[in-house]
């Protein structure tokens, strides 16, 4: 058992609690801040990385010929933004939120184990120049999409693809540590009085996400290892020579791809869920309700995969039970969205960057959530699968679902973070610059997508050639805000009009109400009480 | 029907503003919209996305209208002040049932229609195999011994780099698929490499061709036409150059048009018989060599390095005549090199064998003749 | 479940082993990924793997000391169990997809390919042929995939490696009651009883690959069965060593009285991991070998 002098005796050692010096305090860090910090810079550099790929996509499609790069140098580049995008930009941007805010959202110490925590981290940036150093090798970066399908990533891709099947590797490990360390500081570490249903809900949704997270990722850890070994080892699982099929690929990579995207968006949904109560001055409408939607968005979230293949030539009772499960997923969905419009109704509401941002996703969400829907209609993918109708619909979901809330969030703590308040001003000039352009540049691709255009092509006929170059200069657009966006993130960081501890005049939670911003290096300490 | 015309409107309210912001209105040939198409299915798909869209509209309206509601009048520079309630079961059912009954509303059709679009094989009239190949497709007439290769057009092509003037700029093939009206064709889909998609939306289909299985869809062509599409599954390097041009004819002119490929083919094979010179192999070689080859070996031989070898000193190509054919007939296993023992005919092959030898950079010097590739089949 | 103080929970401050790990599993993958391209020797794989050998021995040895030190209260011992408890999960979830991919072939690929369901045509011109059949001996391509002589039996050596990993999880749960009554002698014995029966299920387990590989002509690249088949086996193997080398570390910490009826997390940890070695064994002679 634990006695008195061991503890003096542990503690002993490590008396300055505050950061060590120098380049290794960010090496060596167990600090769940640090960490937070660490893994959203890493997120915003690959948002750069991911998003030049992106603007060499656009660059080439703002003209129908080929212009400035090669077909199979364009592949690599639509392969790459999205691989980055989402393993890169913002399940990291989700992990860091989760390490800076869950321990000083529910009175913790720190993460639950923050060595491990240091290691979720470290593995990732070895993982990303392991899979970014592919596009100098000879045969190139991965060129088979992001979801890879067999056999265009199995026997017909390069020597490289062995680089890129490590690297997801090595994500996988990160993410399913990262996600057991949230489970065990979620269930764990809770101070006394936080009981599961006083929790913040982007508490609940990341508690909900991290299940998701094991769940999935070692499942795609297993679909690149069956990839591995029959590129190497001469194994057949997706070849029918053998007896294996393409199609079973498919199923295991969307097994885990879409609750992958669930992934992408239930934290975002959790960070919703605090900014509108704020800034309507108002409790959240329907808590208990958002925490049963979001569970019930995940559990099904397992049960609808093969919406991405109804062109595969499932049987049709297949086709018709993944339709219906799909189109089942609105429920819950609309349940939050109607709770965050009836938490804004009758609300005081003002209008602060963090406050539009909210605004804009869900508008925004809900348009992508829409086109889903569509989607999620079996007979009519038919003619919407693989053309830029989805490419809109996920960027919708995405773009204006993940990546705006991960912004949201940013100008909504960042006054925690660092004490300082971001400048009002750009905050909104960024807002509304970005949200205009996203539009220009999402937008027209529902039309093309319609018209016919299918996605993942270098160079398409005239007849999409005017929507091409609107979505091009939106995309150019959208490409410049964000690094004005980089440029409000350091000014704010470097100084700015000191926040209150309280930052927002609604602000509610133990991290507004219980600790001074910035917050100590190691904030509860002491166990706070909770009402 | 009052549907269509509301969306029309809109579509042109949304066309109007962005050919305002639109640049260059020279090819300005607006389709915003699924296309209607020309088969029982591919109007039903209409008809499903129209339903399924307004319904979206309308959801849309109303909670972007709640929205807009609360932010103009309850907002705090109006005065507005905080009320506090934050509970109530009753809209919770409300509004997960409410989306139930919506969401069934939907599936009832679409069950209809997904029922039909997967009924190939009954009473099918006409059975035509297409078979997905890097990267172009190969359409086979089951029941009538006619079976060739459709690819990107030279044409087409050789503007990749100037659209203007082309006015089916990429949407060109060499030979178009042929189909008769009003007989239900039913598809036999599959891939000798990769996973293609066969896809030509004004007929309702797209289906994933794959290697080792076979999927199967159908249309009916209720309009004589000319129906353009595209490979719809990321393929590889040309994955965005392998159209595919559907053209609709009477039953007369479709008997007609077989006859004269059985005609075509007849000839073909009596070529195979005769000596051939240096001269009309180099001629031909090359334009099998561009159609079928250059894409992964490169116009000019040189490959791309860690992907396609270069032809240009390869010592396949160099080495023995034997073991080169032996490489194009049978291809390698394993690998992108496919065998192209069921693409080219013995006229093809020693014209494009003799041309890797004695062009792209190579003088071998040697001349094969297709009776080589005869005897090596 | 909280306790009164956060004071009181163990926050280490600062620690070099994580960066090692990343450098030895970077190295680890960069080299084996060169040595299947023949770009490099196969030395840096051995090299990255005895760095994360040194990472691990550092780390755990790290963390026994703390542990032995007294530092880890409640609520960090409770940590740990969340924390194994879900990595075994995941673990579960990794052989899912292969579980899966052995469903998928028994119940879809295979079958479909000689025309089950809606795929009539893919039987008619694809693989005349073909016959479905599991054990499927015989792939639809044989120049490609060699043919099997004999699909492996379940009732010699896999029905007695099931009774051995039976037997070791009944030894390693003695082992736990021995400890439980401070027995330590017992503790020891009993462990050591479980980590031979592990080993030897790994050696039977090779020697049955060399009868596979050699009488049978059941092979990795002998189509889906020996795919699926050697994947499975082979994957379990593996966790059987890691699992048997980890009760192995158990047994020599035992022997140092490390453990008290009270504190021995570790050694909970391995049999938790143990006994999901087992079960999922149990899965494997049903699906695998039985049926
Ligand atoms: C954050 C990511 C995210 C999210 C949240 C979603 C949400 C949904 N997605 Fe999306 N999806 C992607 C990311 C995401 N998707 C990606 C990346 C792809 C492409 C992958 C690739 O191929 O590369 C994709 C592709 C994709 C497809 C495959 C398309 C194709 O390739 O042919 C389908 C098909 O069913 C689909 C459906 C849905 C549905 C039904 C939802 C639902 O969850 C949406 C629910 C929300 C709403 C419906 C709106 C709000 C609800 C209301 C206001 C209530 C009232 C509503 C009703 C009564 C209907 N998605
Ligand atoms: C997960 C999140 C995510 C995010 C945030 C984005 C962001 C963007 N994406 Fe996309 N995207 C995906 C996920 C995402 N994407 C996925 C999964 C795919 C599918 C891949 C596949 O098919 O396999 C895809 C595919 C995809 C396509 C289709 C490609 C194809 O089919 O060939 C396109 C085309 O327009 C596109 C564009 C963009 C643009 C313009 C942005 C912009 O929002 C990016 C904005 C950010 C920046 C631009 C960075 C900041 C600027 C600089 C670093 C300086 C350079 C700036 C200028 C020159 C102005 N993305
Ligand atoms: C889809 C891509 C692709 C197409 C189309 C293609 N090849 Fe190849 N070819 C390859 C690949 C990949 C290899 C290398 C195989 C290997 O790994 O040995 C190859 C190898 C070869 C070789 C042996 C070269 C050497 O040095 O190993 C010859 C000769 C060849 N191809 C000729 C042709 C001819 C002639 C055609 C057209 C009729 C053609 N190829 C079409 C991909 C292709
Ligand atoms: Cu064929 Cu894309
Ligand atoms: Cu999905």
């Amino acid at each position: 058992m634990y006695t008195d002098t061991a503890h003096d005796a542990a503690h002993g050692e490590h008396h300055d609690h505050g950061p060590a010096k120098g380049l290794m305090r960010w090496v060596t860090t167990t600090n769940h801040k640090d960490i937070g910090t660490l893994y959203l810079w890493l997120a915003f550099t690959m948002l750069l990385y991911g998003g030049s790929m992106a603007m060499i996509i656009r660059l080439e499609l703002f003209q129908p010929g080929l212009q400035w790069v090669e077909p199979h140098f364009f592949n690599q580049m639509t392969t790459m933004h999205g691989l980055v995008m989402v393993f890169g930009a913002i399940m990291p941007a989700f992990v860091g939120l989760a390490n800076w805010l869950i321990p000083i959202m529910i009175g913790a110490p720190d993460m639950a184990l923050p060595r491990m925590n240091n290691w979720s981290f470290w593995i990732l940036p070895f993982a990303f120049t392991i899979l970014a150093s592919t596009t100098f090798m000879e045969g190139g970066a991965p060129a088979f999409g992001w979801t890879f399908y067999a056999p265009l990533s199995t026997t017909f891709a390069p020597d490289t693809t062995d680089f890129f099947i490590f690297a997801v590797h090595l994500m996988g490990i990160s993410s399913v540590m990262g996600a057991i360390n949230v489970i065990a500081t979620i269930l764990n570490m809770r101070a006394p009085g936080m009981t599961l249903m006083k929790m913040p809900l982007f508490v609940w949704t990341w508690l909900i996400t991290a299940y998701l997270l094991i769940a999935v990722m070692p499942v795609l850890a297993g679909a690149v290892t069956m990839m591995l070994t029959d590129r190497h080892f001469g194994t057949s699982f997706f070849d029918a020579a053998g007896g294996g099929d393409p199609v079973m690929f498919q199923h295991i990579f969307w097994f885990f791809g879409h609750p992958e995207v669930y992934i992408m968006i239930l934290p975002a949904f959790g960070v919703i869920s605090a900014i509108i109560p704020t800034f309507a001055r108002k409790p959240l409408f329907g808590y208990s309700s958002m925490v049963y939607a979001t569970a019930s968005i995940a559990i099904l979230s397992f049960m609808v995969w093969a919406h991405h293949m109804f062109t595969v030539g499932m049987p049709v009772a297949g086709e018709l039970y993944f339709m219906y499960a799909t189109i089942l997923i609105s429920v819950p969905t609309g349940v939050k969205v109607f709770n965050w419009v009836t938490t804004m109704w009758k609300g005081s509401m003002t209008f602060e960057t963090p406050m539009l941002w909210a605004l804009g996703f869900i508008v925004m969400f809900t348009i992508g959530g829409l086109s889903g829907l569509m989607l999620g209609v079996a007979p009519v993918d038919t003619q919407y699968h693989d053309t830029y109708f989805v490419v809109a619909h996920f960027h919708y979901v995405l773009v204006t679902g993940a990546l705006y809330s991960i912004i949201a969030a940013f100008y909504y703590w960042v006054p925690k973070w660092t004490g300082h308040m971001y400048d009002e001003k750009l905050g909104k000039i960024h807002f509304w610059w970005s949200t205009i352009s996203v539009n220009v540049l999402f937008f027209p691709q529902h039309f093309v997508g319609l018209a016919g255009m299918p996605r993942r092509i270098p160079d398409y006929s005239l007849q999409f050639a005017e929507f091409n170059m609107i979505s091009s200069i939106g995309g150019f657009a959208f490409g410049l805000a964000q690094i004005f966006f980089l440029y409000i993130v350091i000014k704010t960081i470097r100084g700015g009009v000191k926040a209150t501890d309280r930052v927002w005049e609604g602000a509610t939670g133990l991290e507004f109400e219980q600790l001074p911003s910035p917050p100590p290096y190691h904030s509860f300490t002491e166990a706070p009480t909770v009402k | 029907m009052i549907f269509n015309k509301l969306s029309r409107r809109f579509l042109v309210i949304v066309t109007g503003l962005a050919s305002m912001v639109s640049m260059s209105a020279a090819h300005a040939e607006y389709a915003l919209n699924m296309t209607k198409g020309v088969t029982p299915i591919s109007q039903q798909q209409y008809g499903l996305h129209m339903l399924v869209f307004w319904i979206c509209v309308v959801i849309g309206a109303l909670v972007f209208g709640a929205m807009a509601w609360s932010i103009i009048y309850h907002r705090k520079s109006k005065g507005a002040v905080a009320a506090n309630f934050h509970e109530s079961t009753t809209v919770e059912i409300i509004w997960t049932v409410v989306p139930l009954l919506i969401l069934i509303g939907i599936a009832i059709p679409a069950t209809a229609t997904l029922l039909d679009l997967e009924d190939a094989k009954t009473d099918a009239d006409i059975t035509l195999q297409v078979t997905g190949i890097q990267w172009k497709w190969k359409y086979t007439y089951v029941d009538e011994d006619v079976s060739f290769i459709s690819s990107l057009a030279q044409s087409s092509r050789d503007v990749v780099n100037d659209p203007t003037g082309n006015e089916n700029y990429l949407l060109e093939v060499d030979e178009p698929v042929v189909l008769p009206i009003n007989k239900k064709v039913r598809f036999l889909f599959h891939s000798s490499d990769v996973i293609h998609a066969w896809w030509v939306p004004a007929l309702g289909v797209k289906q994933d061709s794959i290697p080792g299985f076979i999927n199967d869809s159908w249309a009916t062509i209720e309009k004589p036409g000319i129906y353009r599409g595209q490979c719809a599954e990321l393929c590889g390097k040309d994955h965005g150059f392998m159209p595919i041009v559907v053209n609709a004819v009477t039953e007369a002119e479709y008997q007609q048009w077989l006859v004269s490929k059985k005609e075509e083919a007849a000839a073909a094979a009596a070529s195979a018989e005769q000596e051939w010179s240096m001269k009309d192999l180099l001629a031909r070689g090359e334009t099998v060599y561009q159609a079928n080859c250059s894409a992964c070996h490169g116009p000019t031989g040189a490959g791309i390095p860690g992907a396609f070898p270069a032809m240009t000193g390869s010592p396949i190509v160099l080495g023995d005549a034997a073991g080169h054919i032996d490489i194009i007939l049978n291809g390698k296993a394993g690998t992108a090199m496919a065998a192209f023992k069921g693409q080219l005919n013995d006229v093809d092959i020693a014209a494009v064998v003799t041309y890797e030898r004695n062009a792209l950079g190579n003088s071998v010097g040697d001349l094969v003749q297709p009776s080589a590739i005869k005897n090596a089949r | 479940m909280s306790s009164a103080s956060n004071q009181d929970y163990y926050v280490p401050h600062g620690t070099h082993w994580p960066i090692i790990g990343s450098v030895g599993l970077a190295l680890t993958v960069v080299g084996f990924a060169n040595y299947l391209h023949d770009t490099w020797s196969a030395t840096p794989i051995f090299v990255g793997i005895a760095i994360l050998v040194f990472m691990m021995y550092g780390w755990f040895g790290t963390v026994v000391k703390e542990s032995l030190a007294g530092t880890y209260n409640a609520q960090v011992d409770m940590s740990f169990r969340w924390g194994m408890g879900w990595f075994i999960f995941s673990e579960v979830m990794f052989f899912a997809a292969f579980f899966g991919a052995l469903f998928y072939a028994r119940m879809y690929s295979v079958p479909w390919l000689d025309g089950a369901s809606n795929n009539d045509a893919t039987a008619q011109y694809l693989w005349p042929d073909f016959e479905a059949a599991w054990p499927l001996l015989m792939a639809p391509v044989t120049d490609k995939y060699e043919v099997i002589t004999k699909a492996m039996g379940a009732w010699g050596l896999p029905a007695l490696n099931t009774i051995i990993l039976l037997t070791s999880g009944l030894t390693v749960t003695l082992a736990h009651w021995a400890l439980k009554r401070r027995d330590n002698v017992w503790l020891v014995y009993w462990l050591f009883a479980t980590v031979a029966l592990g080993f030897g299920f790994v050696l039977l387990q090779g020697y049955e690959y060399v009868h596979a590989y050699q009488d049978l002509n059941l092979r990795l690249d002998s189509g889906i069965y020996g795919s699926t088949f050697f994947m499975l086996t082979g994957f379990h193997g593996f966790h059987v060593t890691m699992g048997a080398i980890m009760l192995l570390i158990i047994m020599i910490r035992a022997a140092k009285g490390h453990f008290s009826p009270e504190h021995h997390f570790a050694f909970e940890a391995v049999a938790w991991y143990w006994h999901f070695v087992d079960v999922v064994w149990l899965g494997l002679f049903i699906f695998v070998y039985w049926l």
